[in-house]
């Protein structure tokens, strides 16, 4: 058995995630602890496309690869390693789970329920502003990738 | 009777019952006359019902009568003779013994007999014999007379409860609605109490001081004519005026009664409607309301009070109104010398024996009107105008010859409370064999169609017809089994959940009650007393289900579980009952071959888990290891706990765990664990509002724990060298004991500790108290515990933490598992025997529709009408369930008619014909193709 984590080390690895970078550590503290532990053996799925989604993923060690299913066949389109966050869209948007997460490696996570981010979201100014401020840097980061998507007038 | 019952109709008043109480057309629902009224007066009532008993008991009482006068005349004979000596002036002188002689008048036979001769000490003697052996014959007497005239009044409550009852069970749809349950059960159960009482002495009494009073009077009037003359004036007086002025005492107690009668019916509204009351914050109104009710019973009682005192004070001032009259008027002419002294005294002497049976005669009045007015009190709410025939309910063993005749209504309108009609000429026809899906624009018209089917509203006009008959002149044994009605309001008995399935079968008990000699007796006498008191003489332990008419009908022993089984997963109730099973406490005691069975699964399912793999989901129960995913206190007790209700327990069980941690040296240890966890907690929870929906999450802190746990620790942050007290102590230790090391993460819990803690369990056994040892049952890899739920039992472990799709892996193998072990049914019985709670309160609104549905489907019917049984579930669950139960119901051989009264219009393509109503009629009728083709109603209601 791996030997276990504590909430602390938790914390740490949770500062680097950038939406929490800047969040008070005692918050993080309370969110690590309102949120479950989870492990995953290799193969098995985080969470599947189409699934109601009902938490976000911290990475805390190991590696989930993300698939997109189209067309009947999984489309790996990405990997996420220690300290990303996976997920968590989808709660915001409060949509279906977009992609198909699966471990590649064992993978530890934190499950942050999707109550239990709210909360800590409407209790934290300051989280709310870390995603809006990641999400526009994603953006801009579409923008410039030659995505086009952003470039279209609203209307 | 036509031209009137068309008449009603014009004036559309919407009362229905007006017309159905006109036998139209020949027919006749309503029962006779002389069925549908009670005997208007209750001394009449109970003379009917009680005739020769009360003769019988008049004659025992007067046969008492001559034991009791002897008696009397007794204690003077013994002293004017034996003690005084009268009669044995000299000594040795004997007197006769029960000598007597008597002539027997016309025929002139003489019996005589010349008694013993016996001294004075022998005549002492016997004459007290005499005298205690009266004292045991009129004992006698009054213990035999009392019994009896128990026995009568018990017998016509008895009577009087069961007619209230059976005449409920036949009031009409519309009087039912109008009537409050609580109202109603204390009229059965409280205001015909007293009759009870009364009915022994209903005749007797009257008879009995009517006689004594007469005979005083008399014996005054013999004496002296005109001062009789005075007496009997008073009596005149006193029994003219006391029962006017106890008029207001009547109409006082009528107020009383029905008060006191609305109090029940608001109490009953209260508990019914609590979470209404909760939820609008209304508990003061209530209060206010009930303080209202109680105020208006407190004015009555006290305003009855001072009538009846009122009343007792005249009377008593008037019974001694005539002593002053001999007194002063025979003193009077006694002084005058017109009156005899001697005679004065008499008649004085004579009228004291008047007053006592008067008042007792005036109270047995009193008593009467009492009970008369409380009984037309009961009288006229059960007599609603028209009540169903009884022989419409007749008890019918036979199953009713299936009748292949379509459903149909002719003309059927149906009026709402209001007089509003909400179905208006509608005419359908059902054929055997067919589904039916009625949808609604606008209005309830298909609601209050199926409700007509189900004879849960009658008809305004028009009818319902099944074949050639009209519904509701059928037997409700026929009806009532050939046709299934059910809705979401279907009510649910207390009981089992089984009983509830079930309750559609029982009909009628269908296997002679079993001869047990033990009971037969017993059984003999109750079967008598019931017929006595005009009661059912059926037993409810009977057999009454039906197994004739379970839905799977293949004469096969097992049709009843395969009905019920199939029920359950055609609604989709099967995982819910299995739910419930899981969560039960099962008494190895009481099933030592399921409990073993569940005890072998236990192991096998270890194996299964291993063997896919997943073994490290569950932490099982180890004696010899600390098992991590349990609390602290878990480990040490190593046992589950039964659930009590005394909080006691729960303390002495707190106080040994503290006391068993100080032994084993643990409890410094545990107390510095927990300031390390309190400092993270209070970190953690520090600055959240006290109704942070996070404190939920934590099952044994609390609000006020933290705030605890906060000055704690400043104080001693402030003050290290700080006493710190026992209480304190074991606070913070409470803390180490509700720990779990994957849950909190606070690596607090060292490999040391966790061993000690498993060393200690021996410790914690050796000297468990004994009032503990009941409560407490020690895991036991190979012992079911009685303590556990099931589910607790068959895991014998704790699911990881680890893991978020454990519970739903376990599921899967273990449901493979149970079926596989033949404990399938056994769990689902298991289910079954659930205590539904007081109207079925302890399921979910879910699950009581679902079961409403389940308990329609074990029956076997002709015709199946479902009015909205599913409503507020979910589309796609809807859908699922009623595909089911069509698939289910079209698996019967018997090709039943389904008519289906839906929610969710979409779902009308499942069946054969679609009718559409609009505004209580029928605007569209036909297949789903066809309504769908067309641009009508329909297409809108689905797009």
């Amino acid at each position: 058995m791996v030997q276990t984590m504590l909430l602390n080390d938790e914390v740490q690895l949770l500062r680097k995630v950038p939406y929490f970078c800047r969040v008070d550590p005692c918050k993080l503290k309370l969110l690590a602890f309102t949120s479950d532990r989870v492990c995953f053996e290799p193969g098995q799925e985080l969470f599947c496309q189409g699934d109601s989604a009902e938490a976000a993923y911290v990475i805390l060690s190991g590696i989930a690869e993300l698939f997109t299913n189209t067309s009947g066949e999984d489309i790996k389109i990405g990997e996420a390693s220690c300290n990303s966050i996976i997920g968590e869209m989808c709660l915001i948007s409060n949509s279906l789970q977009a992609v198909t997460a699966r471990a590649k490696t064992e993978v530890e996570a934190l499950r942050i329920a999707k109550d239990t981010f709210f909360k800590v979201i409407a209790d934290n100014p300051r989280i709310n502003m870390e995603i809006s401020r990641t999400l526009a840097e994603n953006l801009r980061g579409s923008r410039f990738n030659g995505s086009n998507r952003i470039d279209q007038p609203a209307i | 009777m036509a031209g009137a019952r068309t008449d009603l109709h014009d004036s559309s008043n919407g009362l229905y019952h007006v017309p159905l109480n006109l036998p139209a057309d020949g027919l006749s629902v309503a029962a006779p006359d002389e069925d549908l009224l009670m005997e208007k007066n209750l001394l009449r009532y109970i003379w009917n019902h009680t005739r020769p008993h009360q003769i019988f008991i008049l004659g025992i009482v007067l046969l008492s009568m001559i034991p009791y006068f002897m008696a009397f005349d007794l204690p003077k004979q013994i002293i004017n003779g034996p003690i005084q000596g009268g009669g044995f002036e000299t000594p040795g002188a004997t007197k006769a013994f029960l000598d007597f002689s008597y002539t027997i008048p016309v025929v002139q036979w003489s019996i005589s007999f010349d008694g013993f001769d016996l001294t004075r000490l022998e005549m002492l003697m016997a004459l007290s014999a005499v005298f205690l052996l009266l004292v045991i014959i009129n004992g006698l007497f009054k213990f035999y007379i009392n019994n009896f005239k128990g026995k009568l009044g018990e017998r016509l409550l008895r009577r009087i409860r069961y007619e209230l009852v059976d005449r409920l069970l036949r009031f009409p749809p519309t009087t039912m609605r109008q009537v409050r349950a609580a109202e109603v059960s204390s009229m059965v159960k409280d205001e015909v109490e007293p009759f009870g009482g009364f009915t022994g002495d209903a005749f007797v009494q009257p008879a009995l001081l009517g006689g004594q009073a007469m005979a005083a009077l008399f014996f005054i009037i013999l004496q002296n004519l005109w001062l009789g003359l005075i007496a009997g004036l008073m009596v005149g007086i006193q029994i003219g005026i006391i029962p006017k002025m106890r008029r207001r005492l009547i109409d006082l107690g009528r107020q009383r009664q029905i008060t006191a009668r609305h109090l029940a019916g608001k109490v009953g509204e209260i508990v019914d409607g609590i979470d209404t009351i909760h939820a609008y914050d209304t508990t003061n109104y209530e209060r206010a309301d009930i303080s209202y009710r109680l105020g208006q019973i407190y004015r009555i009682r006290y305003d009855l009070y001072y009538w009846k005192f009122l009343v007792k004070f005249v009377n008593n001032f008037l019974s001694q109104l005539t002593p002053f009259l001999f007194y002063s008027i025979g003193g009077y002419f006694a002084l005058r010398g017109t009156l005899d002294v001697g005679q004065l005294v008499a008649v004085i002497n004579a009228y004291k024996d008047l007053p006592g049976p008067l008042k007792e005669l005036i109270d047995w009045d009193q008593a009467r009107q009492d009970v008369q007015v409380k009984y037309e009190q009961v009288r006229e709410q059960f007599e609603p105008g028209q009540l169903l025939d009884p022989a419409l309910q007749t008890l019918s063993l036979k199953m009713p010859d299936h009748i292949p005749h379509p459903l149909s209504t002719l003309n059927l309108t149906i009026s709402d409370g209001s007089g509003a009609h909400v179905a208006e000429n509608v005419t359908l026809k059902i054929d055997i064999g067919e589904t039916v899906a009625m949808v609604d624009n606008a209005g309830i018209g298909a609601e209050s169609v199926a409700e007509a089917f189900g004879r849960a509203v009658w008809p305004t006009s028009g009818r319902v017809m099944l074949g050639e008959t009209e519904l509701l002149e059928l037997p409700e044994a026929v009806t009532g089994r050939q046709i299934t009605y059910a809705s979401s309001d279907s009510y649910f008995f207390h009981g089992t959940l089984k009983d509830n399935l079930l309750y559609g079968l029982k009909h009628a008990p269908s296997t002679p009650e079993p001869e047990n000699a033990d009971d037969a007796t017993a059984r003999r006498w109750e079967i008598e007393e019931a017929e006595r008191a005009g009661n059912s003489i059926h037993h409810p332990d009977a057999d009454w289900i039906d197994i004739r008419s379970t839905s799977v009908s293949t004469g096969g022993p097992d049709d009843l579980a395969r009905s019920i089984t199939g029920a359950l997963d055609a609604v989709q109730l099967t995982p819910d009952v299995m739910e419930l099973a899981l969560h039960s406490f099962v008494d190895p005691k009481e099933n030592p071959v399921l409990t073993e069975r569940v005890v072998q699964m236990r192991f096998a399912l270890r194996e299964e888990l291993d063997k896919a793999g997943i073994g490290g989901i569950v932490a099982h129960f180890d004696f010899s290891t600390y098992n991590k995913e349990a609390t602290v206190r878990e480990n040490l007790l190593f046992a589950a706990s039964r659930q009590t209700t005394a909080f006691d327990a729960e303390v002495a069980e707190g106080e040994y765990v503290f006391e068993v941690l100080k032994t084993a040296n643990l409890f410094e240890l545990l107390y510095n664990m927990g300031l390390t966890i309190a400092e993270n907690v209070v970190e953690i929870f520090a600055g959240l509002p006290p109704e942070h929906p996070l404190f939920q999450q934590m099952e044994h802190i609390t609000v006020d724990d933290i705030g605890f746990y906060q000055q704690f620790m400043q104080k001693r942050r402030r003050k290290p060298g700080l006493a710190v007290s026992e209480n304190e102590r074991k606070a913070i230790v409470k803390l180490s004991l509700y720990y779990i090391e994957p849950r909190y993460r606070f690596g607090v819990l060292s490999k040391d500790i966790m061993d000690q803690i498993v060393a200690a369990r021996d410790l914690f056994y050796t000297n468990l108290p004994a009032a503990l040892r009941d409560r407490i049952e020690r895991y036991d890899p190979h012992r079911y515990m009685g303590a556990a739920t099931l589910r607790e039992n068959i895991l014998f472990g704790k699911l990881t933490h680890r893991s978020p799709d454990a519970p739903v892996k376990i599921r899967k193998i273990a449901a493979r598992l149970t079926r596989e072990m033949g404990l399938y049914d056994s769990f689902i019985d298991l289910g079954l025997s659930y205590d539904v709670g007081a109207s079925g309160r302890r399921l979910t609104l879910v699950q009581r529709h679902k079961l409403s549905l389940a308990r329609a489907l074990i029956r076997r019917s002709n015709y199946y009408i479902f009015n909205k049984p599913l409503p507020g579930l979910d589309r796609r669950v809807q859908e699922e369930i009623v595909k089911n139960v069509l698939q289910f119901l079209q698996e019967q051989d018997n090709n039943p008619s389904v008519v289906w009264v839906l929610s969710n219009t979409s779902l009308s393509r499942m069946f054969h014909r679609v009718i559409v109503f609009d505004r209580g009629s029928v605007v569209e009728d036909g297949s789903y193709e066809t309504l769908d083709m067309k641009s009508g109603i329909f297409r809108t209601l689905v797009a």
